[in-house]
């Protein structure tokens, strides 16, 4: 296999006085779809907080696409390519649908400018997007809300996508939509780090599955490997019903 | 693909657009309800043409400080100081052009107003540029240290203005062709209150146009909402902020310039004095929002005038009763801004 497009190694991260990841090491292969799953408060959304250097890692090396990014400030890592679609969206409501659009697109000025057949190509995957096009995004309802997210992280081609919990509060019928739009997106070679609580998402579109626990990955391996052995869900995923509890 | 996602049902709930009106009805009213209390019409208009140009100028002074909050948190008690430095250079560009400034004709009167307020911006914008560097930097995040380095500042910069033109008032007489009222029926209004009005005027046009329709506005009203997000989609925000406080600072030295032209003299306390009014401003309009600020500043500035004029006993605190009526009915600001 050839190099990870992007390697987390030994990785520490403290929020304050509290140290939350405790030596991850994970590596998402370019062109794959992989889900990193774990309970609540294991350390996802930090992983991908770190990532981007939302939190700043206090050991350890993050190297994407050949590059040491773990000192670079969040723009540059953005600028190398990376985009990320956070737990809440980051939708800015003020603004139109069109102008959240405009600003994912980094290289248009005006919306004239936005890449016509990538446009044309989301719509396809999320037609509410085109509907409401001039509306304030903050009218949106939450699933058209995590539509817009996604949408604005592939307005323009990336090499990386962090999605954080995409079907977080959506009715069965919205997650579909959800796991359609990121089927055709794994068409386009995109490399996608998605975190995931939902199983029956997770299990639909991960080529490649990390389970986290208590700010470690604690089990790396094929999706399809995991989407088998029942005894290994129960020790990893039915570990983390318990911990829910 | 697609198909999935156009049938459903929750898709086609169609949220309405209805923006928030409202408030744009604020100023109207408040002018109406002064109507019968004026017992004159001609009494009326002098007073409100008096409180909308009042307003204007502290709309463009307190413009750039509710961006600077809105975007970094960055609460900035020393922007008066820009105020009277725009003020004392404007004082002293004019001074060496006296021969304009006397003469009637409107022209070189404007010849000798325009690089004054053009110098006093420039200024105000370098000095702001040194301030941001020098005493907002190191205290990003910490909100204490804001309110006390930025006080600081502000007197370091008021002794500095004593050192250079003296700590007595100096006068600051209107260029001739600026002075003196207009009849407009029976009312007389000040020729200069008028002036203060169309620049007031152009420059909200002017912001809104950049904020409205411009990509950097478009990030400046992003980066209010979540700034966090306009760094993860690429760009810089502290760079976005240094600009905005720069071009904040050179209004306030145009507005600066404004007050002391209103007020026809200049003390190194011109901008403490000013300080407080902004701060009322910028909380009644919503921190962050420069449409909200538009509307607090013309109504500030037409309760000033009317309570006055009526009862100068209230006119004291009639701002701060403003405050707390409006924030009575809006605990964020006329406009809140989303943030999360
Ligand atoms: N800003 C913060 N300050 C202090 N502790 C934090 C902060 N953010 C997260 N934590 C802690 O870090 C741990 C990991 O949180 P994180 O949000 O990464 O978990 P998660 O795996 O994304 O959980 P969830 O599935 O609930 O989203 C939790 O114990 C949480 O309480
Ligand atoms: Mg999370």
């Amino acid at each position: 296999m050839s190099a990870p497009l992007l390697r987390l190694e030994g990785v520490h991260t403290h929020i304050g006085a509290y140290h939350i990841l405790h030596g991850v090491d994970l590596d998402v292969a370019q062109g794959e779809l992989t889900v990193l799953l774990g309970r609540n408060g294991a350390g996802k959304t930090t992983t991908l907080r770190t990532i981007m250097g939302l939190w700043q890692a206090s050991q350890g090396s993050i190297r994407f696409d050949g590059e040491d990014i773990g000192a670079c400030r969040t723009p540059e890592i953005a600028q190398h390519g990376i985009a990320y679609v956070p737990e809440n969206m980051g939708i800015f409501a003020d603004l139109t649908v069109c102008e959240n659009m405009l600003l994912a697109a980094r290289g248009a000025r005006r919306a004239q400018d936005i890449d016509e057949r990538r446009l044309t190509w989301i719509f396809g995957l999320f037609p509410a997007l085109q509907k409401f096009w001039q509306h304030p995004a903050g009218l949106l309802s939450g699933g058209q809300k995590q539509m817009l997210a996604v949408a604005r992280a592939i307005v323009e081609p990336r090499k990386l996508l962090l999605v954080d919990e995409p079907s977080k509060g959506l009715a069965p019928a919205i997650i579909q939509n959800m796991i359609a739009a990121f089927r055709e997106l794994k068409q386009t070679d995109t490399t996608i780090l998605l975190v995931e609580q939902n199983f029956h998402f997770a299990r639909q579109l991960g080529d490649r599955v990390a389970v986290m626990d208590d700010g470690r990955i604690v089990h790396s391996g094929a999706m399809a490997e995991l989407a088998e052995d029942e005894d290994l869900q129960q020790r990893l995923l039915g570990l983390s019903l318990a911990a829910h509890q | 693909m697609n198909s999935a996602t156009a049938g459903s049902p929750v898709m086609d709930a169609l949220p309405s657009v209805n923006a928030d009106r409202l408030p744009l009805l604020l100023v109207p009213v408040l002018a109406l309800v002064a109507l019968p209390l004026m017992g004159s019409l001609s009494t009326w208009v002098t007073l409100t043409v008096a409180g909308l140009a009042m307003g204007m100028i502290i709309f463009i002074i307190a413009s750039g400080l509710t961006l600077v909050f809105g975007l970094m948190d960055v609460l900035n008690f020393g922007h008066g100081v820009f105020i009277a430095l725009g003020a004392y250079l404007a004082m002293s560009v004019l001074g060496t052009m006296t021969g304009w400034t006397a003469s009637e004709h409107l022209l070189l009167n404007l010849l000798a107003a325009l690089p004054a307020m053009l110098v006093a911006m420039i200024v105000a914008g370098g000095v702001g540029l040194a301030f941001e560097r020098v005493i907002i930097r190191p205290v990003y995040g910490q909100h204490l240290k804001q309110i006390m380095i930025t006080m600081g500042g502000m007197i370091v910069g008021e002794e500095l203005i004593k050192v250079i033109w003296g700590a007595q008032t100096i006068p600051l007489p209107l260029p001739a062709a600026f002075r003196g009222a207009l009849l407009l029926g029976d009312a007389a209004v000040e020729k200069y209150r008028l002036i203060a009005v169309v620049i007031g005027l152009a420059v909200f046009a002017a912001m809104f146009w950049v904020l409205s329709r411009t990509k950097v506005g478009l990030l400046i009203r992003a980066g209010v909402q979540d700034r966090e997000m306009v760094e993860s989609l690429g760009y810089r925000i502290r760079r976005l902020f240094v600009g905005v406080f720069v071009a904040g600072s050179a209004l306030a030295g145009l507005g600066g310039v404004m007050w002391g032209l209103y007020q026809q003299n200049l003390t190194p306390q011109m901008g403490s004095q000013v300080n407080v009014l902004i701060f009322i401003v910028i909380i009644i309009g919503g921190l962050g929002s420069v449409g909200g600020c538009f509307i607090g500043a013309l109504l500030v500035g037409l309760l000033a005038n009317y309570t006055g004029f009526l009862v100068p006993k209230v006119a004291l605190f009639s701002n701060i009763l403003l405050m707390v009526i409006v924030l009575l009915w809006r605990p964020q600001g006329i406009y809140p801004v989303a943030k999360r």
